[in-house]
């Protein structure tokens, strides 16, 4: 067994044992009840998708990095899908869309899996950011153009580039230590992760300051318990990132933070939109973005911190 | 999955099939209802009635030729198997793959829409898959509405049908959001979320005259449409 295989299958045991864990506390908390209670039956439903999603991970880990980069393309997919339905259109953005999807979103995960690193980061920020409008013109209709070409370009910001920032940290590895970059997603998924719940399940009792009153009932002490909560889970996975334990910590703890803030921009949007959830997709969860708001907003900063790191040590 | 028989052809069109024919069209069926939930998470949302085997006749609003392939998509296995939609035969018997399409894997009631080259009467073949026991997907509309109204008026076969067996259930229909999949005119289906959404089921009052019926079957349906709907 090589050294990454033995971590991977370290690591998913120790997922296992945890959801296993989460599984029985809720099978405890249902017994206790007389009649069926909301709030667990949600649980119990997030804990399944759980265990659906650390399956399909580790499935596509030991797979290999094309597997890795098919899971999170089709995820992508199913976040813009997300988007695009309740973004700003028209008939005259059709063919701008089907561009989105079954061009400039294959695109992207193409060049992070050939690792193209200066083009994937400059890819859609820029390059489609400048010409994906001219085909929206080309139709003619100036109706709401702005707010039309804007929300398509954040479309692909969010479910398309900052998304396809979570397999590019695959890459991310000291020389003579293949796939190690591969940990580093499990380590981002399950810090930023960790964060939200502690600071769902902790802020919710110990919180009192509201961040945006009216908008979430997330506190601004139920964001630090969150980060903290990372950082000594960043702290305790420390032997699957290239950083020293210290630095993990202080990764995770940054990474929570950045995912803490993207989920409440999304949150925004929704709102916006009158959306409760943005699908049915995930059970108990809602939908992919749903789902992935922190660590779609956590990936590009990881990314680039981790290689800021890099630099100066 | 794949084994309840569709039973006796009940169809004019259909007169025999053979059991290649047969298979074939039981796999595209399912191909199609991957194809669908693949593309747009087509979600039925069970408002007004439950997916109980019961007859029924859903009567929906109808924009694009993708309509009734998406009712026929969400609908759990066993209904699918009893539910056959009306459609026109003007359209589906012009080439042999639509034949193929109309008559085997959608086991469509087909009638002429045209009146000078009807043969057959068109209510007499939907009573007529009624009394085998099938539901029905109906578009009471008739052709597909491009214009900018939601819903253009009824045509007088949902009354019809009301009348003359008043034991089935009218289940109104809403299928949001798929005209942005693919708007007239262009090729590439966009991947967009759809759902459709099941009403309360519209039942003719006593002495309720034509105009008044299909006016309440229209309001009941419109009451189903979201109002995002951009």
């Amino acid at each position: 067994m090589s050294p990454l295989t033995r971590d991977i299958a370290l690591l998913a045991l120790a997922v296992a044992l945890l959801l296993l864990g989460l599984t029985a506390l809720g099978d405890r908390m249902r017994a206790r009840r007389a009649v069926p209670d909301p709030t667990v039956e949600v649980f119990m439903a997030r804990v399944d998708s759980w265990w659906a999603m650390a399956i399909l991970f580790t499935l596509a880990m030991l797979a290999g990095r094309w597997a890795v980069i098919l899971l999170f393309a089709t995820a992508s997919f199913a976040a813009l899908r997300e988007f695009y339905t309740y973004s700003s259109r028209s008939r005259a953005d059709h063919l701008t869309l089907a561009l989105a999807f079954y061009v400039l979103l294959p695109a992207q995960f193409l060049l992070v899996f050939f690792d193209l690193q200066r083009t994937f980061t400059v890819f859609i920020p820029v390059y489609v950011f400048l010409l994906l409008p001219f085909v929206t013109v080309l139709r003619g209709s100036t109706e709401r153009f702005l707010a039309r070409v804007s929300e398509t370009q954040w479309g692909l910001m969010i479910a398309v580039f900052c998304l396809s920032h979570i397999p590019a940290l695959m890459w991310l590895e000291l020389p003579g230590a293949e796939g190690r970059g591969l940990l580093l997603i499990a380590f981002l998924v399950l810090v930023v992760q960790t964060g939200d719940l502690a600071d769902f399940y902790l802020g919710r009792r110990l919180g009192r300051r509201r961040i945006v009153p009216g908008l979430s009932s997330k506190t601004w002490q139920g964001a630090l318990w969150g980060m903290a909560a990372a950082g000594a889970l960043g702290l305790a996975l420390f032997w699957i990132t290239p950083f020293g334990p210290l630095a993990a910590a202080a990764m995770a703890a940054g990474a929570s933070a950045t995912g803490q803030a993207g989920s409440l921009v999304l949150r925004a949007i929704k709102r916006d939109r009158g959306l409760r959830d943005w699908s049915h997709l995930i059970p108990g969860q809602g939908g992919f973005l749903d789902q992935l708001d922190s660590v779609i907003f956590a990936a590009p900063a990881f990314f680039h911190l981790t290689r800021l790191w890099w630099f100066t040590t | 999955m794949l084994g309840i028989a569709p039973g006796p052809s009940h169809d004019a069109t259909m007169t025999w099939t053979t059991p290649f024919r047969r298979l074939a069209a039981r796999v595209t069926g399912q191909a199609l209802v991957l194809f669908a939930r693949a593309i747009t998470a087509v979600h039925a949302d069970w408002r007004g009635v439950g997916p109980a085997p019961r007859q029924r006749v859903y009567f929906a609003n109808h924009v694009s030729n993708a309509d009734m392939p998406m009712i026929w998509s969400v609908l759990p296995h066993a209904l699918r198997q009893r539910t056959r939609p009306v459609a026109a035969a003007d359209y589906w018997l012009t080439s042999g793959l639509r034949r193929f399409a109309g008559a085997d894997v959608f086991r469509a009631v087909l009638i002429d829409r045209r009146p000078e080259a009807r043969t057959e009467d068109p209510m007499a073949a939907i009573l007529a898959a009624l009394d085998q026991g099938d539901s029905l997907i109906l578009f009471p509309e008739g052709l597909r509405n491009q214009g900018p109204e939601p819903l253009k008026p009824f045509k007088a076969g949902l009354f019809n049908i009301a009348r003359a067996r008043p034991e089935v259930e009218l289940v109104p229909t809403w299928i949001a959001n798929l005209n942005a999949v693919m708007p007239k005119g262009e090729v590439i289906p966009l991947p967009l979320m759809c759902s459709v959404i099941f009403g309360d089921p519209v039942t003719l009052r006593q002495d309720e005259d034509r105009g008044t019926f299909l006016t309440r079957a229209a309001e009941a349906l419109l009451a189903l449409r979201p109002e995002d709907t951009a």
